[in-house]
């Protein structure tokens, strides 16, 4: 018998360095994360109600949830369909390059965002590689709202990818072969057997690039052109409140990005618990 | 040096692994402890070994006398194999075997000659010569093994504790090491207790066996002892087949070698199924009647499934080959059974 | 978040063959691949195209002038500081929050798992927002430090706090998972054989953690290089001073200097291939060693 899987631990601290690892570790996840996160909340404790709805409900700060949960929303969608076929194609052909093509895609985590951003801006301006070809046929993307979708859709991609690869790799060839072999086609095969399986995996993606996407700054604020109404994303006006030395109504809007992020790491992480349901028993 | 334990509780949680269990291996045996999964056997060779802490208001651990409960592990000079051998993996055969010498204080440390000298003193004693650039992931389960005991007689310890020695192994390898672990023993005369919950090992090579049950400690005895005279019922089951029969059935399986009137009318007796006889249903034969319901010849024994005529209770039997051969016994056919020996523990009854 | 993405090396082999023929017919296979690599193509590789071909327009002249421009040099070197602090400070927590966590059995460890996961949940411009709350003029400490003629926002240390701020998860993310795979057992036969915790960490736990440790710190560093929102709030924007690569890379191509700009910018993604194939490296030798 192993007592590793009979017994949670040892509850005895046989190692040492218990005292020591955890105390720093509490101590430094305080001074860096968790008071300065409290400054923002106790910042806007100190706001009356009405001082708080005007500051996060303003026509111009509405504008902005909307095209920011729009965007992300959009561009999640996007990721998804198309991260989707990119796992697929990853996980299950064998083509020349495929690994380059596969390490490729943490692209976007390895870019710093704002080079990420003039690069896109470049590309999709008017006369840039892929703008020239849109512009005459009246497609517009740097400096509408189609370019920040643009920059959450490159920045969302490797959250669907790699949440799907190895949840792709573990599917059974055999679960494949039992439903051929039960007469199903290959079409009601992949409908009906491989996607449920692969769903928790599409939802936990989409959340996660979702999620990202409605914080994200640098990637955007280039492409965007940052007009307001139009294409101001949440972040952005909450620095435009920075440089106007506005704090408070900075933090207000902060503190309600912060709640629905929060959220969304509180729903990903259901996700992931419903997503791991049928291993472990 | 002996071990002693006293009164040793554990609990995890709502799980109690060890409840007030006492233990003495005397010093240079053999001493295996055996129990099922789930039954605190490896909780407390832990214990014993320093790498988990007994429950306050436990009693003490001695090592010849000598109370080590509060003496943390690397001061207690166990050695400790643990069951999926715990190798540095990044480290050959022979660093391995070296770390425990080579982790010592400086003053206390050997030159690194003698290191060297003594580590391979050592692989030739657990016979792995030429296996010492090699790196855990090279070797077979059983040079791991060895490796494992090696590292830990590198020490020099005072006490062996193995858990589990055999159990990630294939069967062959597990009967051929458990041999070589026993000569091994009998050569350098160190008290040794190791963890199993195979009781054909236990029964093989132990100078004692300590079965050991939901945190209590059931028997302890020779493994003859034990096998022939289980003081529980558990230890019966746990050491063998057993067929537990109603005595009510049982006055007729033997009723003629029974004094059975001390006993409750539904009191339960233990039968092995090899101290159950067939013969021949004739007219007149005494014993139980019963039909053969299955039958299965492998090797030199032969099993057999039969069902009581009167109560349909199935028992378990088993002969010799040659003895169905000489009864001609077939799936179908009538029997009598009768009853050499079985025991009963709700009054320290014996038939 | 990225934790989940970029935590791969404990959960996630990485691909090698395709495992088994797949029974997909031809012109399925075709397609689906075509619209991958059209997709990556688009998306991935024309923007790192892109910055090489800006930053070389007007020739190899132009560019190394723009990155031997002292006011470069002066936010390469702030870039280098800012992730000289930022990654160690985070390793050696890393390492201990793994170490509490991977070994030891307390109350509140999955909250605490939870709490490690939370500057991935917070936008960047949020992370340096926090800072300015706590150390700006109208902070909590704003006073005393003013008082002190200490500056941490619009300075250096501001720009640090961030970057430790958003980089905070990464090697820990990295570690617990593959510490708690591992399992307790070597140390344990290291304790039995008397060796002190110490000793036990180095000679035994060290080695054995090294690759994901290696890939924690390469992650962990990009992100502290190129991070831009939330330096960009406490930076203060002060060329040569408090301008990280990012941030020079904003104001020149702000002020129309395009070819400066994306020099500086192609600087960032060397890194950023360099990561990656470091990375994807790592990844080859972790799966190399388990098998």
């Amino acid at each position: 018998m192993n007592p590793a899987v009979t017994f949670p631990q040892p509850s005895r601290r046989v190692l040492p360095g218990f005292g020591l690892s955890l105390g720093f570790t509490l101590t430094y996840l305080s001074i860096i994360v968790l008071i300065p996160l409290a400054a923002a909340f106790l910042k806007t404790a100190g706001m009356s109600w009405g001082e708080f709805v005007a500051a996060v409900a303003s026509p111009r700060v509405l504008a902005s949830y909307r095209l920011s949960f729009l965007a992300s929303m959009a561009a999640g969608l996007v990721d998804v369909f198309f991260g989707l076929i990119v796992a697929w194609v990853l996980v299950r052909y064998s083509f020349p390059g495929r690994r380059i093509i596969d390490a490729l895609v943490d692209l976007p985590f390895a870019l710093p965002t704002a080079v990420a951003g003039i690069a896109l801006t470049t590309i999709y301006a008017k006369h840039g590689w892929v703008g020239r070809w849109l512009e005459p046929h009246g497609i517009k993307v740097a400096f509408t709202e189609i370019g920040v979708f643009v920059a959450l859709t490159f920045i969302g991609l490797p959250f669907v990818v790699r949440t799907l690869q190895p949840v792709l790799m573990e599917l059974e060839p055999e679960i494949e072969e039992a439903a051929a072999s039960l007469g199903a086609s290959r079409w009601k095969t992949l409908t009906r057997v491989i996607l449920p399986e692969l769903t928790p995996a599409l939802l936990t993606g989409f959340a996660l690039a979702f999620a990202r996407a409605l914080g994200e700054y640098g990637s955007v604020v280039f492409i965007s052109g940052n007009m307001p109404m139009r294409t101001e994303i949440v972040p952005l006006l909450i620095i435009t409140k920075l440089e106007q030395y506005d704090y408070r109504g900075a933090t207000a809007i902060a503190v309600v990005m912060l709640v629905a992020s929060f959220l969304m790491l509180l729903l990903i992480n259901l996700l992931q618990k419903w997503s791991r349901r049928y291993h472990r028993v | 040096m002996s071990i002693q334990a006293s009164d040793i509780r554990k609990k995890f949680g709502a799980f109690t692994a060890l409840d007030g269990v006492d233990l003495n291996v005397a010093r240079g045996k053999l001493v295996a402890l055996l129990g099922p999964s789930g039954s605190g056997k490896t909780t407390l060779l832990r214990i014993i070994a320093g790498l988990e802490q007994a429950d306050p208001g436990s009693g003490q651990i001695q090592f010849h006398g000598e109370d080590v409960t509060n003496v943390p592990a690397g001061k207690r000079k166990v050695g400790f194999v643990f069951q999926h051998y715990a190798l540095f993996r990044h480290m050959t055969v022979l660093e391995n075997i070296a770390f425990g010498l080579k982790v010592r204080p400086r003053r206390e440390r050997p030159s690194s000659r003698e290191i060297l000298e003594r580590v391979r003193q050592l692989i030739s004693l657990v016979q792995l010569e030429g296996l010492d650039g090699r790196y855990p992931h090279q070797l077979s389960g059983g040079q791991r093994q060895r490796v494992a005991l090696a590292r830990a007689l590198a020490v020099e310890p005072k006490v062996l504790l193995l858990d589990e020695p055999f159990g990630a192994l294939d069967a062959k390898v597990r009967k051929e090491l458990r041999r070589w672990l026993r000569r091994f023993h009998d050569e350098i005369q160190l008290t040794t207790l190791f963890v199993t919950h195979d009781q054909e090992e236990a029964l093989e090579i132990a100078d004692e066996v300590v079965i050991m049950n939901q945190a209590k400690v059931e028997q302890v005895g020779t493994p003859q002892e034990v096998y022939d005279r289980p003081a529980t019922p558990f230890v019966y089951q746990f050491l063998g087949n057993v067929n537990v029969l109603r005595h009510q059935v049982l006055t007729q399986v033997g009723a003629h070698a029974t004094g059975a009137a001390t006993l409750e009318a539904d009191g339960l007796v233990y039968v092995r199924p090899h101290d159950i006889e067939l013969a021949p249903d004739e007219p007149g034969a005494d014993g139980a009647a019963a039909i053969v319901r299955y039958l299965h010849v492998a090797g030199p024994q032969a099993r057999l499934t039969v069902e009581l005529v009167q109560t349909r209770e199935s028992v378990e039997v088993e002969i010799s080959r040659t003895e169905l051969t000489r009864l001609g016994v077939e799936v179908g056919a009538l029997v009598r059974l009768r009853l050499r020996q079985g025991h009963s523990f709700d009054d320290d009854y014996a038939i | 978040m990225a934790a989940i993405v970029a935590n791969s090396l404990g959960s996630q082999p990485p691909p090698t063959a395709a495992p088994r023929a797949t029974h997909d017919p031809f012109w399925v296979r075709w397609t689906l691949t075509a619209v991958a690599l059209l997709f990556v193509l688009f998306f991935l590789v024309l923007p790192l195209a892109a910055v090489f071909t800006e930053a070389l327009r007007k020739g190899v002249g132009a560019y190394f002038a723009a990155v031997r421009d002292p006011d470069a040099i002066a936010s390469i070197k702030l870039t280098l500081i800012a992730a000289g602090i930022a990654v160690p400070a985070n390793v050696v927590f890393g390492v201990a929050a793994s170490w509490a966590i991977a070994k030891f059995h307390f109350r509140g460890k999955s909250l605490l798992t939870t709490l490690i996961d939370l500057p991935f949940a917070v936008s960047p411009v949020i992370s340096g927002l926090i800072f300015v709350l706590v150390f700006g003029l109208q902070g909590w400490f704003g006073g005393w430090l003013a008082e002190h003629d200490l500056k941490v926002i619009f300075a250096v240390p501001g720009i640090v706090l961030a970057t430790t701020f958003i980089t905070f998860p990464f090697v820990a993310r990295e570690l617990i998972p593959l510490m708690q795979s591992q399992g307790s057992d070597e140390e344990y036969a290291a304790i039995t054989l008397g060796a002190s915790g110490w000793q036990t960490f180095w000679r035994v736990t060290v080695p054995n953690i090294k690759w994901g440790l290696l890939y924690g710190i390469i992650l962990c560093n990009a992100r502290a290089m190129g991070e831009f929102g939330a330096v960009s709030v406490v930076s203060g924007h002060i060329r040569g001073e408090t301008n990280t690569m990012p941030l020079h890379v904003e104001i020149l191509y702000n002020e129309f200097n395009s070819v400066a700009a994306f020099a500086v910018a192609s600087l960032l993604a060397l890194l950023a291939i360099f990561t990656l194939v470091l990375k994807a490296f790592i990844e080859w030798r972790h799966a190399a060693s388990r098998r």
